[in-house]
């Protein structure tokens, strides 16, 4: 892999020299790199570009890695990892992508991640976006991230993107079996001219399945912001979403909650809350001593956090 | 108190013909000359809307007065903002705490101390106020806490600074009768060990029989001032009495 790889992987996926565990690191449309474990199999698509990963039944503890980088302008890097969590297995899934570009011409990556969780699987998927890089070419990242989700599955996303990304347009979609639960901590932050748009559609299909979405955004300078989330309860369920954005300069975001109730029992609830960094915390910050700027960005890194 | 030079190093806050209005001209502040002695713990009392809480955040440099100056350690302070003045050495505990989204009690106590704290001084801090470290340093300091919970962790945090005037407005209210008497324990170990002035604004009498001195403000003045011995007395007599309490003295401690 190229040095650019390396230190985009460094912030992405923790990368510190190499992986323990199975990885599959992708470059510029390549495979840069693969390793699978005993118990994780990581092999290409017969079809078209992208990954099957298989995590044997009960395996537990173990870690996947599969992060993918763009390098420079002109790629259009587009992907399709499907995900199989046998019964019972405990993984950690780290992706993560880092697009550099210092060309004219845009760089995007547009990776597909499907998961299939078996029954009593449970996965904490990490993924964390980066733009890096002087040219005017814009960097994108566009995540799909589609889920389904067998009975008492568990699936915990966490997903980060704190800067550089010119335009981001991320979509998660999920089905919940009875038992099953889905947890998702999203953290975004726009600065300058950027864009982000988060679409979230789930569906409670089974008998005490639950979701908890927590987004929380910053946008900053002229950038833009949509958050778009459904969460539709189909049978005895709960349900929850949270949007919380601060607006800094001349940011904007556009927050558009759902939801859709199909049983008397689906406990659906949403909350939102669009605005400036509020002024009382400035200021006891600033009794603390913090002059106005530090405490501005001390409340939006303990925000994004 | 003897006059000159010695006077001015006691004296640790100076307030010169302060006053504060509301945009519409009606004042809130009026006219108030007030002189703190350091290391000394002065109680301000009076009724609600007397003008207390204003009070405090003019000398914190949260309100920017009308007319008038504000000294510290003999040097004026009028035109420093809050930050500088938190810099100075002057610390508020606010009368209703704030709330924070992704902070938690550590980082608050640590932003306060401005430096990294290991767990036991957590738990000593937050000990002080009544409350177990273990249980609340990696809470977020949201909504999820209980109202005498935030109450007595802005008290840490003011405490935590470890400031040489600390101004706590009413920290009484909301906690329950054990921290309470366990932060009068810790207002007096500040004075035992000459850790800084303490200016609390209370309406609490077991707070008011600490107090080296009482200053009474009512409708945007001082009532009156003095030494608690002179002062007690006469407010517990008003107390019987369905009136505020009254009195003309000089203002000056
Ligand atoms: N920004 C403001 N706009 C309008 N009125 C204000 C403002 N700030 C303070 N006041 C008024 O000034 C008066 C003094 O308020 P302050 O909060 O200082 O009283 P206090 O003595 O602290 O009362 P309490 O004992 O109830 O805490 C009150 O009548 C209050 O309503
Ligand atoms: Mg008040």
């Amino acid at each position: 892999m190229n040095k650019i790889t390396e230190s985009l992987l460094r912030v992405v996926s923790g990368f510190g020299g190499t992986f323990k565990g199975a990885y599959n690191v992708r470059e510029d449309g390549e495979c840069a790199g693969r390793q699978s474990s005993e118990n994780i199999k990581i092999e290409s698509k017969k079809e078209g570009p992208g990954l099957v990963i298989h995590v044997r039944p009960g395996t537990k503890g173990e870690t996947v890695y599969i992060p993918a980088c763009v390098t420079h302008g002109g790629v259009d890097d587009l992907v399709y990892n499907d995900f199989y969590i046998g019964e019972d297995a405990d993984v950690l899934v780290v992706a993560g992508c880092g697009v550099h570009n210092d060309e004219s011409t845009e760089a995007r990556h547009n990776g597909i991640h499907r998961f299939f969780l078996e029954k009593g699987a449970r996965v904490l998927y990490r993924e964390k976006h980066i733009g890096t890089g002087t040219g005017k070419g814009a960097k994108r990242i566009d995540p799909v991230t589609d889920i389904t989700m067998a009975e008492n599955s568990y699936l915990e996303m966490d997903t980060v993107q704190i800067s550089g990304v010119d335009s981001t347009m991320r979509r998660t979609t999920a089905t919940l079996a009875a038992g099953a639960r889905l947890v998702v901590r999203e953290r975004l932050m726009t600065t300058g001219t950027e864009w982000a748009r988060s679409d979230f559609d789930v569906t409670l299909e089974g008998e005490d399945s639950g979701v908890d979405l927590i987004s929380r955004s910053v946008a900053r300078g002229r950038s833009r912001q949509e958050f778009n989330s459904c969460l539709r309860g189909k049978n005895r369920c709960s349900g929850h979403s949270e949007c919380d954005a601060i607006l800094a300069e001349s940011g904007s975001v556009v927050a558009s909650p759902s939801l859709e109730a199909a049983h008397v029992d689906a406990a659906l609830i949403h909350e939102a809350a669009i605005g400036k960094i509020a002024g009382e915390q400035i200021l006891k910050l600033r009794t603390l001593g913090l002059t106005r700027e530090e405490a501005e960005e001390r409340i939006i890194q303990g925000f994004l956090k | 108190m003897p006059p000159g030079k010695e006077k001015r190093d006691m004296e640790i806050l100076k307030l010169e013909h302060l006053a504060w209005d509301l945009p519409d001209g009606a004042g809130i502040i009026k006219d108030i000359d007030l002189s703190l002695e350091s290391g000394k713990l002065i109680v301000v009392t009076g009724p609600n809307g007397g003008g207390k809480t204003t009070l405090a955040k003019l000398i914190a440099g949260i309100e920017t007065p009308s007319s008038g100056r504000l000294f510290f350690e003999g040097e004026e302070i009028t035109g420093l903002d809050v930050s500088e003045r938190a810099k100075r050495g002057i610390a508020y505990a606010f009368q209703q705490p704030v709330r924070f989204k992704g902070l938690t009690v550590r980082d608050l106590l640590e932003l306060a101390s401005g430096r990294a704290l290991d767990d036991a001084h957590l738990c000593d801090l937050l000990g002080k106020v009544g409350l177990c470290a273990n249980e609340y340093v990696d809470r977020e300091l949201n909504a999820s806490l209980s109202g005498g919970e935030s109450k007595r962790i802005e008290i840490a945090s003011v405490l935590a600074r470890r400031a040489k005037l600390s101004i706590f407005d009413e920290p009484e209210a909301g906690i329950d009768l054990w921290s309470f008497a366990r932060l009068v324990e810790t207002f007096q170990e500040v004075r035992r060990q000459k850790a800084g002035t303490l200016l609390i604004i209370s309406h609490q009498e077991r707070i008011l029989s600490i107090a080296d001195e009482i200053v009474v403000i009512a409708d945007g003045v001082v009532r009156s001032a003095g030494p608690r011995e002179e002062l007690l007395p006469t407010l517990l007599a008003d107390e019987k009495s369905p009136r505020c309490p009254l009195g003309k003295e000089s203002a000056r401690i």
